[in-house]
């Protein structure tokens, strides 16, 4: 009925995108949700909108410049408080380099 | 001195006048607490320790004259996706389970300043995702009104303890009606700012564009005191504007005589309950009563605002939620192999159901060669609704309106359809697209004596037209409606 079909191969590469690791009920359900979703939404195409700027900002939003001065400490210490794992001064993660 | 059913301005009115102090203050509010929220289960944490030594220190401040502001020394509630610096924030979601700030947020900051305690974090849906608060991954929070029922989201905790009468205000925020729906379901008064009036800074991100962290309070004299006090330029927040005033306390004494109100007639038409419908138009006669001109007018595009919505909020939410890995904060997978196994486990162990749902699609329809069919699209849609507003406020100073099609649902319902669900957020959804302001309010019970809420929308900055309109229909409700917070 849906006129959106997800394939394995979109909810594997959206997976990838996303980081999730999806067991094989969860992308099912994944792909029926999005299935779902993509036709809800589909009545935006009711609206012509070819000559429509898109808009990302509701006010008009400048760069604001200020001078490069330094104002805090590095927060070293505050900053590694909520690690999961650390290792001297840094955040302790898996091995990512081969050799 | 008892300050039960007192609301904020009251309470620290108490305490300058030296009625009692902010230390007992404190210590009563401990005491509702313990007693009503083992029912109500609206807060996540509650720091005694750091609340009590706090009291101790505002008291002394409001004794040396330091403190004369009106929340100096009322304690309230902070919804816990705003960062406490020290006290856990946790976004409801176990992949924050332990996450201690080591910042506040501006709007905390701010509130800090003026003398206000924070007591604790209150639940809400994972990551503002939800409009019930069931989708906390720590507690179902219950509607004080009827304890079967949601308290709406999702900013539902806020709502909960300020109606229940634990604290006399609190803090939500409000993405696409988290702060307004919750307050309509539980009766209390909440506003969604204007974007970029409170600053974002400490605001852990659902969608940047659209949030908004605004005051929920008993009334709405509290309400723009709060406001008041957490707005602010904050040069942490890019998007913070520089605003030419932020007084909102002097709408309290303005009336609605000759102002212009358009009510949406899409918004009365259909799948709005009967009882909810009758409320907004008890609403408009009162204002028409004390001297507005109120009229029904089309608003365009009314049936839109949700599907862009889920688009340009899943989209933004998959690009926030991307910093949630396990390396710098929160929850890690316990058995990984590599770098991305752990990424990908870390996540799929630490967010829940809803949340997974929207950062999937998010991440679909800013996926090449879906991003012009959906991203952009919605942000096109995103234009024209702004628009249609644009439109309304050249005839209308206020736009009045129900806050959600029904009263509060029964636990457990709304999760089995998300569809159904988003439904919830029709009237409130548009106002974060255009990045308007809006007040909720109680107008009414229904049959099972829930409380019903009506929305008045400003223009851009101009918050004091509906805190003047606000406080003038809760005037003229307050002889027949008055509001039981001591229900639990």
């Amino acid at each position: 009925m849906s006129a959106h079909k997800i394939t394995d191969e979109v909810i594997e590469y959206v997976g990838i995108l996303a980081k999730l690791d999806l067991n094989d009920e969860q992308k099912e359900k994944a792909k029926k949700d999005m299935e779902e979703m993509l036709e809800y939404v589909d009545k935006l195409n009711e609206l012509d909108t070819s000559d429509i700027e898109p808009m990302t900002h509701i006010f008009p939003i400048e760069n604001v410049f200020r001078e490069d001065e330094v104002t805090n400490s590095d927060g070293k210490e505050a900053t590694l408080l909520n690690a999961p794992e650390k290792k001297d001064d840094g955040f302790k993660v898996p091995k990512t380099i081969e050799g | 001195m008892s300050i039960k059913n007192k609301t904020a301005v009251e309470i620290s009115k108490m305490i300058k006048d030296r009625q009692i102090s902010a230390v007992e203050v404190l210590e009563q509010t401990i005491q509702q607490i313990k007693e009503k929220d083992e029912k109500v289960k609206g807060f996540i944490t509650v720091d005694e320790d750091e609340a009590r030594k706090q009291a101790q220190i505002i008291q002394k401040g409001i004794e040396k004259g330091e403190l004369t502001g009106p929340l100096a020394g009322v304690p309230i509630a902070i919804k816990d996706n705003i960062d406490t610096k020290g006290i856990k924030t946790t976004c409801a979601s176990k992949i924050l389970y332990n996450f201690v700030p080591t910042f506040d947020a501006t709007a905390v900051k701010n509130l800090k300043e003026a003398g206000a305690i924070i007591v604790g974090k209150t639940n809400m849906d994972e990551f503002a995702m939800g409009s019930t608060s069931e989708t906390s991954a720590f507690a179902t929070t219950r509607n004080p009104w009827d304890l079967t029922k949601v308290p709406g989201g999702s900013s539902g905790g806020t709502c909960a303890v300020v109606a229940s009468g634990q604290v006399s205000c609190g803090l939500g925020s409000d993405t696409g009606g988290s702060i307004r729906q919750p307050s309509s379901y539980c009766g209390v008064t909440g506003i969604k700012p204007t974007y970029g009036t409170v600053s974002r800074y400490g605001l852990i991100a659902y969608g940047s564009s659209l949030d908004q962290i605004g005051p929920v309070a008993r009334n709405v004299a509290d309400c723009a005191t709060i406001l008041e006090t957490i707005s602010s330029y904050d040069r942490f927040d890019s998007t913070s504007m520089k605003r030419d005033k932020y007084d909102f306390t002097s709408a309290l004494d303005k009336d609605v005589k000759g102002m212009r109100i358009g009510i949406p007639k899409e918004y009365l038409e259909k799948g709005i309950d009967d009882e909810v419908k009758e409320a907004v138009l008890k609403a408009a006669q009162i204002m028409k009563d004390k001297g507005a001109k109120v009229e029904e007018f089309s608003l365009d595009l009314v049936d839109y605002a949700i599907p862009a919505y889920y688009i340009i909020a899943c989209a933004e939410a998959s690009s926030n939620l991307a910093r949630f890995d396990g390396v710098k904060y929160g929850y890690r997978s316990k058995e990984y192999e590599g770098l991305h196994e752990m990424y990908k486990k870390s996540r799929s162990e630490g967010f829940g159901d809803e949340v997974k749902r929207r950062i999937m699609l998010g991440s679909f329809v800013l996926s090449s060669g879906y991003y012009d069919a959906y991203y952009l699209k919605a942000l096109k849609v995103k234009r024209l609704i702004k628009e249609a507003y644009d439109k309304a406020f050249e005839k209308y100073d206020l736009i009045l309106g129900p806050v959600a099609p029904t009263t509060a649902p029964t636990i457990g319902e709304s999760l089995k359809d998300p569809l159904k669900m988003y439904l919830s957020d029709i009237y409130t959804i548009s106002v974060n697209l255009a990045g308007l302001p809006a007040i909720s309010l109680p107008c009414a019970l229904d049959k099972n004596k829930m409380p019903i809420g009506v929305q008045f929308i400003a223009n851009c900055f101009e918050e004091n037209k509906m805190i003047a309109a606000g406080q003038t229909l809760e005037k003229e409700l307050a002889e027949n409606f008055v509001l039981d917070f001591s229900l639990v």
